[in-house]
């Protein structure tokens, strides 16, 4: 035991770092001060991103042992991957929430630095790599999305091919340098491969190197104090004395709590794993199987809201316009704001912004999920009418509510809180239209409802309408045309 | 000799002409990656990826009803398995008169539905919605469904296609026709 000693392991030691020279960086790096406000679990995120991406490119890796990238195979070998191969839906699953986690953690710690006035001078390119790194991740969700070569992934790509095709004049060359060629084929998931796997991890390894280097040159942002004001002219001697005066050093004073969360989080995205298991694959990627409701991963799902409820002439230069200004805000805004006041507590507008963004957000989310705006294909056969709205009505009214389902009415209608939820409810219909106005929207439609004048014959139409003027609240009358009533009278 | 601005040394100039003749192998080699990398838009310009494609025997298709029919898509590479497999929608009118659309939504491209009780194709995706001959009923789609150009020769009905229709390519394709016009 005396032969290995402590004297032994120096000597090799020193062996390494004659020829390699890296001891003394790696001490310089470790034993820098940091002001001593910044051992804060606040501090986390970024070292936790770095800690799932390290995760993502050995289970990537891993999955890459299995996976057939060719259109006709994909799918079969992720099958595979669930069912045959020892603890393949494992990797799956800690790959995929992964990437979850990876997105969710990345605008975690966008919103931190941002809240933190840490994008402010000299930081200004650490956010700016940082705004990069971003979208290098919403790349590999969307491409790794892709890679899950199923349903979803297939109407997916037709989703991302019909925006890219708007641009003007470039659209449809750019969609076929998308495509690989003028559909959805080989060829499409051959190139979403290399770059899911080859070119944005690439770029990744080097953009999160030169960010976290920075981190370690320009010193860990400081705790924002209110009324501590960055100035370019004196704000690097501050901090410096700063780090002095109430430094302490990076390893071990703030990197415990680093590595604690990092452990956390992994552990987290192995209990995801666990309990939820791999995302997918859907359906077979074959598009003559036209019964599917192809929906994006979490992170689209906002935007697929969202080209749900923008106006249809606003789409276009909303989906080619919004992301350009969004990213050109993101750049600038370290020299629109590169000085002046840190704390969130005198940003009054930078925490309504976060917030609002926050909520618009997960407003969107929330609504994907549920989808209000697509008609629920099998309403009109599945959801049975309930009785109360056929109790005393006559043969002509049970008629129209026949019609009323073998229309599909209820596909967009809901009565009774059940049916689509396109169009409004119809339990009191009769309450807000007069028997003209129920003819005339059944039969030319209107707002955003078909004209269903040319799909009736006047007798449906007849009986529909008597249906529909049968639903009102018990004690509450149907809309009357006073100067008909008045009219007919006469 | 102390060297000046204005005078170039030996080893400066040789560095120089290293500098221009990597430039040059970067630009002579620059040629072939770009075709490579844009030959999926030169191809289709040199000889256009749409054929005629026979969809089945006009008796398939009863008159007055709309069917879902498929076809292999014109261009195949050996690895594209099922995804040259392609759907759309056959409307017989009457006769030899047919409407045959895409089955992509005009607004994103995911997949209509026909639902002939109501007359309707429904998109499940946004909630967008056509009328029987293809036009625009309601939701976000800005116009209605596209149409493949068919011929009926033989009995055999037989469409133009090989390209995934979107909405920006297929207004690209409507100005053409109009400057042809």
């Amino acid at each position: 035991m005396r032969l290995i000693s402590e004297g032994s392991f120096s000597r090799i030691g020193a062996w390494f770092d004659r020829r390699l020279q890296l001891a003394a960086p790696i001490r310089e790096a470790s034993e820098h001060r940091v002001p001593r406000s910044t051992a804060s679990w606040w501090y986390v995120f970024g070292s936790a991103a770095l800690i799932v991406f390290c995760l993502q490119l050995v289970t990537g890796i891993l999955l890459a042992l299995t996976y057939v990238p060719s259109a006709g195979e994909a799918w079969s070998s992720l099958q595979a991957l669930n069912h045959e191969i020892s603890l393949g839906w494992f990797i799956r699953a800690l790959h995929g929430w992964g990437s979850n986690f990876m997105v969710a953690i990345v605008l975690i710690h966008m919103m931190q630095v941002f809240l933190f006035g840490a994008y402010k001078f000299p930081r200004e390119l650490t956010w700016i790599i940082g705004v990069f790194l971003l979208l290098m991740t919403l790349g590999m969700a969307f491409s790794g999305q892709v890679l899950r070569f199923d349903q979803d992934a297939y109407w997916g790509l037709g989703i991302g091919a019909s925006i890219a095709s708007r641009v003007p004049f470039a659209g449809p060359a750019i969609v076929k340098l998308m495509l690989g060629g003028p559909i959805i084929a080989g060829a499409t998931l051959s190139r979403f491969f290399a770059l899911h796997v080859f070119v944005i991890p690439g770029m990744l390894i080097g953009f999160v190197g030169l960010h976290v280097l920075m981190v370690f040159k320009l010193g860990i942002n400081e705790w924002p104090m209110p009324g501590r004001i960055v100035k370019r002219a004196t704000y690097l001697n501050e901090y410096h004395e700063l780090t002095k005066k109430d430094g302490a050093p990076f390893v071990p004073y703030a990197i415990w709590k680093d590595m604690f969360f990092a452990a956390f989080i992994l552990l987290a995205v192995a209990a995801c794993a666990v309990w939820f298991g791999p995302f997918g694959p859907t359906g077979k990627p074959d598009p003559t199987i036209i019964q599917t409701v192809p929906k994006p991963d979490y992170f689209f799902l906002w935007l697929y809201a969202l080209l749900s409820l923008l106006p249809p002439s606003l789409e276009t230069p909303a989906l080619l316009i919004g992301p350009v200004l969004v990213i050109l805000g993101l750049l600038l805004l370290p020299f629109l704001s590169g000085e002046g006041e840190k704390s969130w507590k005198r940003r009054p507008i930078a925490v309504l912004t976060v917030l609002l963004l926050a909520i618009t957000l997960g407003t969107f989310t929330h609504l994907a999920e549920y989808t209000p705006w697509s008609p629920q294909m099998n309403a009109w056969s599945a959801a049975p009418m309930p009785a109360r709205f056929l109790r005393g009505t006559t043969a002509l009214e049970r008629q129209g509510a026949l019609v009323f389902q073998s229309k599909q009415c209820r596909n967009c209608h809901s009565l009774a809180d059940s049916g689509g939820q396109r169009g409004p409810a119809l339990d009191s219909v009769a309450v807000r239209l007069t028997q003209d106005q129920l003819i005339r929207q059944v039969i030319q439609g209107g707002g955003n409802m078909p004209a269903y004048g040319k799909n009736l014959s006047p007798a449906e139409a007849t009986a529909l309408v008597a249906f529909l003027e049968t639903l009102h609240p018990a004690g509450q009358a149907p809309a009357r045309d006073a100067a008909r009533d008045f009219a007919l009278r006469q | 000799m102390m060297p000046n601005e204005t005078t170039l040394s030996r080893r400066g100039l040789f560095m120089k002409l290293g500098i221009l003749f990597n430039g040059l192998v970067a630009a002579v080699l620059a040629v072939p990656i770009g075709r490579f990398l844009l030959s999926s838009i030169t191809r289709g310009r040199a000889n256009g990826f749409l054929s005629w494609v026979p969809l089945g025997n006009v008796n398939q298709f009863p008159e007055g009803e709309t069917r879902l029919a498929t076809f292999r898509n014109p261009l195949v590479m050996p690895t594209d398995g099922k995804t040259v497999d392609t759907a759309c929608w056959v409307r017989r009118i009457a006769g030899d008169q047919f409407q045959v659309f895409a089955v992509n939504c005009a607004h994103l491209g995911c997949p209509v539905r026909w639902f002939p009780q109501s007359g309707l194709f429904l998109c499940p995706c946004h909630g967008g919605a056509y009328y029987r001959d293809g036009s625009r009923a309601s939701g976000p789609p800005e116009r209605g469904l596209f149409e493949y150009p068919y011929k009926v020769e033989n009995g055999l009905i037989t469409i133009q296609a090989g390209e995934m229709p979107t909405p920006g390519a297929n207004a690209a394709l409507m100005r053409k026709g109009q400057r042809c016009a």
